[in-house]
């Protein structure tokens, strides 16, 4: 019954390899870059491909160009050392007196090691150096330790980097041996302990109906004050180091202080605005909207101003806030206002089912938000959260308006330094700076695609 | 906005020296060490060396007064202050001096309730121009291009000077002195203009500064000196006294290389002696000891030394800056 048809294969069709333009670098090449330009079937499409020639040919042109300008300024062309220690005269052409010939622009790097140290830490004394490196290297070991969640305890770690860590910090860096009072951290703590005692009977309702509301945030007011007055305590230990007013801190470490606080402080007190906007309470929404409508309208520059320049002559004389702590604060309620309205986006993308769902297993307020409403939220915005990180970061370096030298403000003061004046000066300075800067925002941005994908996988299609 | 700001500081200021008339010594005494209000990078005048230490002609005038309150000119702690922020953070009490290359003008000295101590450096406003412009006088700039920061008096001035003279031009302005300078350098001005000392600390980043020159032309009085707050007379007195004994001391020829030896010497003139505490009573009246001076000698030096550590590098001659005695307008009063 086989009969053999003459058109029915008896083995299988050998594989062919695809077509060029198909796969591999060819195909790749071929279907993002020349196939555009190979139509001519049609006199449109015959201009398209021409017009498509021309452009990509300016555009590799440009490219080149400008990447072989900064390759040949930043390296080719570049003065690397100073073994002679000529300062300026070593990035001088002949013209100027130096021994670089005429014409000659390239990036002076000599002036960038000499100011590294006052670009990095600014006027911070040079024998406590060590103080700021022990802060950075714990700092990077615990953050990295905390964010990559194949590390063991990374969770414990991340706990300990946002409470004990700053504390280090502060110490280390200030010299601790704040002027504090006994007295008064016993007072405060004693306080505390009362406010938690009236959230824990207001708890157990024997406070009346509408108190026991209101009684998580005395519980929570409570151990903030204590909290805060054991930092204090602690921060008035006399470590027998010397002390180091934030006068004299700078560069890089003034802007990785205000930025990381910023950081840390805008998410949790963000949260807490863009809930209370949403809340069913009118007089905590009116409160958090107004807050953040304020903050939102006014230019970060001119919150630094008040609060630098205009605050000292509210203040009764004598009476002295610290300057950094001024921009700290000012920084900090700026940008949470910012991540408030990050975090209401996320808020208002969970489907009402979610709320519905969580009442309907009997979950409070605080619950539903914890584990149901907030973990979706966050996850949603985690690029616009990161974004208002990336935008506090570089708006740090507003801060130098107000007199403080962070990383832009020392590069500039470093730039009027004569000794090192030549016409490259300024430009190698801020070509120095910007790669900085790039490097932590980069970062940023790849941590949070990281964390995008792998807190996402469960909304895969 | 910026009368609004000047209302504001002025209001404040009163307010301060109306209520903080206590003295700002025995603050300073207090907490060990003087806090000085300094620019946030002048070259000459206060600048971060490349160890972050300040240096500078302003610097100096506040480790003078370090040195007479405490012997120790080390007892400072430098603020860098923009020009904005300079009068509120005297004002504020936040600096006990103001070393920051401020002009003495009028308006500053009666409405902000603050004082000029003295003056430590006459300054003027420049013009510099390429040699290949072959102009020897600013008279003959008319419809010159002009190069210059902006919202500065700089701007004020040089359009003073050509509606004065009759001149048209084109004011092409920057943000930042280092936008001006390659601005400059790249030809699109013909002119550069803005303080002399700014001139001279600028003329490192041009790619030829021999085929630039400053035209001899001076066109605005521009006084610097130190500045307290309004209403400390005491205080006034001591920074005041710290600015004429480096410029007496030059006068005299007292130096930190010679004053030890003249403490031992009996020789000294009686002036001199009076000069280094070893007659009269001079620093307990101003409430301080009396080598007060011989300290501000000793640690910083006379008022040549600093200028020739740190002016003179910029290519800047004494000019009007030399004393009376040597043809320039500096005059300190005699202590006596």
């Amino acid at each position: 019954m086989t009969t053999p048809h003459k058109y029915v294969r008896t083995e299988d069709a050998p594989l062919l390899p695809p077509p060029a333009t198909e796969a591999g670098i060819t195909g790749w090449l071929w279907q993002n870059i020349f196939a555009s330009m190979a139509d001519y079937q049609s006199i449109g499409a015959a201009i398209r491909s021409l017009f498509m020639i021309t452009f990509s040919l300016l555009l590799v042109y440009v490219f080149i160009n400008q990447t072989f300008g900064l390759i040949d300024f930043a390296i080719l062309s570049a003065v690397w050392s100073d073994p002679d220690g000529l300062k300026r005269e070593a990035c001088w052409t002949v013209q100027q007196g130096g021994a670089l010939p005429d014409g000659w622009h390239g990036a002076c790097w000599p002036f960038v090691w000499a100011k590294q140290k006052f670009a990095w830490f600014g006027p911070y004394p040079s024998e406590e150096l060590w103080r700021v490196y022990i802060a950075l290297a714990v700092g990077t070991v615990g953050l990295i330790w905390a964010l990559l969640d194949r590390m063991p305890y990374h969770r414990q770690v991340g706990v300990l980097m946002l409470t004990i860590y700053p504390l280090l910090a502060f110490i280390l860096l200030t010299g601790g041996n704040n002027e504090a009072s006994l007295t008064s951290i016993g007072v405060w703590i004693f306080g505390g302990l009362a406010m938690i005692s009236v959230g824990r009977m207001g708890a157990a309702g024997y406070l009346g109906a509408v108190f026991a509301e209101i009684s998580s945030v005395f519980s929570i007011v409570g151990w903030g004050i204590i909290a805060l007055n054991v930092v204090r305590g602690i921060a008035s230990v006399d470590f027998n180091l010397t002390p180091v007013g934030t006068g004299d801190w700078g560069g890089l470490l003034i802007t990785l202080v205000v930025a990381l606080t910023g950081i840390v402080a805008s998410l949790p007190l963000g949260i807490i605005l863009a809930l209370g906007r949403r809340s069913q309470m009118p007089v905590v929404s009116i409160l958090c909207t107004i807050f953040i409508e304020f903050w939102r309208g006014v230019p970060l520059i001119t919150v630094l101003f008040m609060a630098s320049v205009m605050l000292p002559l509210f203040l009764p004389a004598g009476v002295n806030f610290d300057n950094l702590l001024r921009a700290l604060i000012g920084v900090m309620l700026f940008s949470a206002a910012y991540m408030a309205e990050v975090v209401r986006g996320g808020l208002q993308g969970i489907d009402k089912g979610q709320y519905e769902g969580a009442q309907a297993m009997g979950l409070s307020y605080w619950q539903t938000m914890r584990l149901i409403i907030l973990p979706q939220a966050l996850t949603h915005v985690i690029p616009g959260i990161v974004n208002t990180f990336i935008g506090l970061f570089k708006d740090t370096t507003l801060v130098s308006i107000v007199g403080i030298f962070d990383l832009l403000g020392a590069g500039q003061s470093a730039v009027a330094d004569a000794a090192w004046s030549t016409p490259v000066q300024a430009i190698t300075m801020y070509l120095y700076i910007g790669v900085i800067f790039f490097i932590f925002c980069f970062g940023m941005s790849r941590y949070s695609i990281f964390m995008e994908n792998k807190l996402s996988k469960s909304r895969r299609h | 906005m910026k009368k609004l700001t000047a209302a504001m500081v002025a209001v404040a200021g009163v307010a301060f020296a109306a209520s903080a008339s206590a003295a700002t010594l025995d603050d300073v005494k207090a907490k060990g060490h003087i806090q000085c209000g300094v620019s946030q990078g002048l070259p000459g005048f206060s600048n971060a060396d490349d160890s972050g230490n300040w240096t500078g002609l302003d610097v100096d005038m506040c480790r003078a007064v370090a040195a007479a309150v405490f012997g120790d000119s080390n007892a400072v702690k430098f603020t860098p202050l923009s020009a904005k922020q300079r009068f509120t953070a005297l004002a504020s009490g936040e600096v006990d001096i103001l070393s920051r290359n401020t002009t003495w003008t009028m308006t500053r000295d009666t409405q902000l309730g603050l004082n000029f101590a003295g003056v430590n450096y006459y300054d003027g406003q420049g013009m510099m121009v390429p040699t290949s412009l072959g102009v020897t006088s600013a008279l003959e700039l008319d419809g010159a291009n002009i190069c210059t920061n902006t919202g500065t008096t700089t701007e004020l001035n040089i359009t003073d000077y050509f509606r004065a003279n009759g001149m048209s031009f084109n004011l092409v302005a920057f943000e930042k002195a280092d936008e001006v300078v390659a601005a400059y350098d790249a030809g699109r001005c013909d002119v550069y203009t803005t303080d002399r000392s700014g001139l001279a600390a600028q003329r490192g980043k041009l790619t030829a500064p021999d085929s630039h020159m400053v035209l001899s032309e001076i066109i605005s009085k521009e006084p610097l000196g130190p500045v307290v707050r309004q209403g400390d007379d005491q205080w006034f007195n001591i920074v005041r006294w710290s600015l004429n004994a480096m410029i007496n001391a030059e006068e005299m020829g007292v130096s930190s290389s010679n004053v030890n030896n003249l403490k031992f010497d009996a020789s000294i003139t009686p002036a001199v002696a009076r000069l280094i505490g070893k007659e009269g009573n001079f620093g307990k009246e101003l409430g301080l000891s009396n080598d007060w001076a011989y300290n501000i000698l000793m640690q910083v030096g006379n008022y040549a030394e600093s200028y020739e550590a740190n002016v003179t590098p910029l290519g800047l001659a004494r000019g009007v800056n030399a004393l009376w005695s040597d043809g320039g307008i500096l005059y300190a009063a005699p202590i006596r």
